[in-house]
């Protein structure tokens, strides 16, 4: 598990961040992507997958989360 | 550029690494590359923030650099004690020229060293004693001060002393903030862990302490993140937000103190200059606070210019005139430099090997003057800033991350710029191999750089050793 923050980007998309390894790469996909249920797989433009255990929508960005990771594009 | 200028950098790439060991080689390869405009990321191409080869002369400084010389040393209020053996406090002082307003010894102390100068016996049974008894001692001798800060040196962190408890102690005794900050130096590749970990300690015992009491943001409040005032730089930045109608509330850190820090949770927008040693404090500020922030590069007119219409496109149509009519102020001006000192600059070319954000943010003020930028590299950035760096810089020129004393060396011996930027353990070498050279980590004794009046004094100091006499009638002793 490693602590993760989403931001919103200028351009409207998700942004991730994961500060042990400054690594700041935009989000591709989110498995789930409703008010209700939001989270899921990740997918990071570097071919990263991560995933955020499914919860509401969050009211305001960016935010911190704990995140699991299922495939890192680099070692 | 040409494709036979690629090839022939990526040849000299390889000519440099041929000295190296099989393993030494694999690992340095990865972090030197030709830019290629092209790229979306620099991921692929160069690898950073890792370990340094063993055996080979690199750069870098440690994590106590990064958070006591870096990122606390500046806050003028504070006393920074450098905990633990008195060398790291006594080289760590004053060589990096952040300039204050105040009277030194009484109400600011940047350029006073403070040390708990670890013997044998603090080794042995621990120093946390003494450490008490030195803010004692500090209270008594400089009451005016906001605040302290502890600044861990390795044996602190090896040792095992507590230092947060005596911290806490001492503060309700006291009733000052006081900061422990664990920036041992064996933490980390580089200074930039200690950045991190003085932006955590600044997030975790400084901005929480007025939560509950922050005074009303104006609608036009800003803080500069990431200046240092190296030379000024800060002030020269200032002015031409405040000239905008801006209202700076804070500097972190260059002539900053702790109740700016402490209330800087209220303003509106945080401009950051130094990404690399900011952006943590600044995406935490952005959560739980909810203020933007943006990246902005007072370096030449160009960029400036840039700049300021960026910063203003956050704010309402009065601080869209004022930046404006800031423009208009100063380019006259600024043309006159560009005329008086392009014609005995242009076409010089420039090699850079700097810290956390001039390798990228210069090359505008370089271009301004008709220069060229071949090389630039960073002893210690990330990723992302070199995703920022292949943009900035032209196709076809040489980028290397932690460069060793031997690569860069060679490096210049093969592209021979006209002008090499680096810091001052670069300085003497390249002097001595007849290179006109500018100490570009604390502007050579010069400064500021930053804002319209920086541009200034960077064309002159650029013009004044570039165009030196001195250079013709020296020859590298190795070649004599």
């Amino acid at each position: 598990m490693a602590n993760i923050m989403i931001r919103k980007s200028a351009a409207g998309g998700l942004v991730f961040y994961l500060p042990k390894r400054d690594l700041e790469d935009t989000v591709t996909s989110i498995e789930f992507d409703t008010p209700e249920k939001w989270g899921g797989e990740l997918k990071l433009a570097n071919g990263g997958v991560y995933y955020i255990d499914p919860q509401p929508l969050p009211a305001r960005f960016p935010l911190s989360l704990r995140a699991k990771r299922l495939d890192a594009a680099e070692q | 550029m040409s494709t036979t200028n690629r090839e022939e950098l990526q040849n000299l790439i390889h000519e440099v690494l041929e000295v190296y060991p099989e393993k030494a080689k694999k690992d340095r390869a990865k972090h030197l590359m030709v830019n290629d405009k092209a790229l979306e990321s620099a991921k692929k191409c160069i690898t950073s923030n890792r370990k340094s080869v063993p055996g080979v002369m690199t750069m870098r400084g440690c994590a106590y650099a990064g958070s006591k010389g870096v990122v606390w040393g500046p806050i003028k209020d504070i006393i920074d004690i450098s905990h633990g053996p008195i060398g790291c406090g006594q080289y760590a002082r004053g060589g990096r020229r952040n300039y204050m307003n105040g009277v030194s010894g009484v109400d600011s102390f940047c350029d006073i060293n403070f040390s708990s100068d670890f013997q044998e016996k603090d080794i042995v049974f621990g120093g946390d004693k003494k450490l008490a008894k030195l803010i004692d001692e500090l209270e008594t001798l400089f009451p005016l001060s906001k605040g302290i800060s502890i600044q861990s040196e390795c044996p602190v962190g090896l040792i095992g002393d507590d230092i947060e408890a005596v911290s806490k102690k001492k503060a309700a005794e006291i009733g000052k903030t006081i900061v422990p900050v664990r920036c041992e130096g064996f933490r980390g590749v580089s200074q930039s862990l200690g950045h991190h970990i003085a932006n955590d300690a600044v997030r975790d015992w400084i901005l929480p302490t007025r939560d509950d009491k922050r005074p009303e943001a104006g609608p036009y409040d800003v803080a500069i993140l990431g200046d240092y005032n190296i030379g000024g730089d800060a002030w020269a930045s200032r002015i031409l937000l405040e000239e905008m109608g801006l209202n700076v509330v804070a500097q972190w850190s260059g002539d900053g103190t702790l109740p700016e820090m402490e209330n800087t949770p209220a303003v509106k927008l945080n401009l950051l200059h130094c990404y690399r040693s900011m952006n943590y404090i600044s995406r935490h500020m952005e959560e739980k606070y909810g203020i933007p922030w943006m990246e902005y590069n007072f370096f030449g007119p160009t960029k400036i210019k840039e700049s300021l219409r960026e910063i203003a496109s956050h704010f309402d149509d009065k601080i869209k005139e004022g930046a404006e009519r800031v423009i208009a102020k100063y380019t006259p001006a600024m043309e006159e430099i560009i005329a008086k000192f392009k014609p005995r600059l242009e076409g010089k070319k420039v090699m850079l090997y700097v810290g956390g954000l001039r390798p990228r943010h210069v090359i505008g003020a370089y271009e301004d003057l008709g220069m060229e930028v071949v090389g630039t590299g960073y002893e210690f950035a990330h990723n992302d800033d070199y995703d920022r760096t292949i943009k900035e810089m032209g196709d076809a020129t040489l980028i290397y991350d932690d460069a060793t004393g031997h690569e860069l060396e060679d490096f210049v011996m093969a592209m021979k710029p006209d002008l090499i930027g680096s810091g001052i353990k670069e300085k003497y070498v390249f002097h001595k191999m007849g290179y006109p050279f500018r100490q570009l980590h604390s502007w050579d004794y010069s400064g500021p750089y930053h804002g319209y009046d920086g541009f200034a004094v960077f064309a002159r100091d650029m013009d004044m050793t570039l165009n030196n006499p001195v250079w013709k009638m020296m020859q590298a002793p190795w070649k004599a």
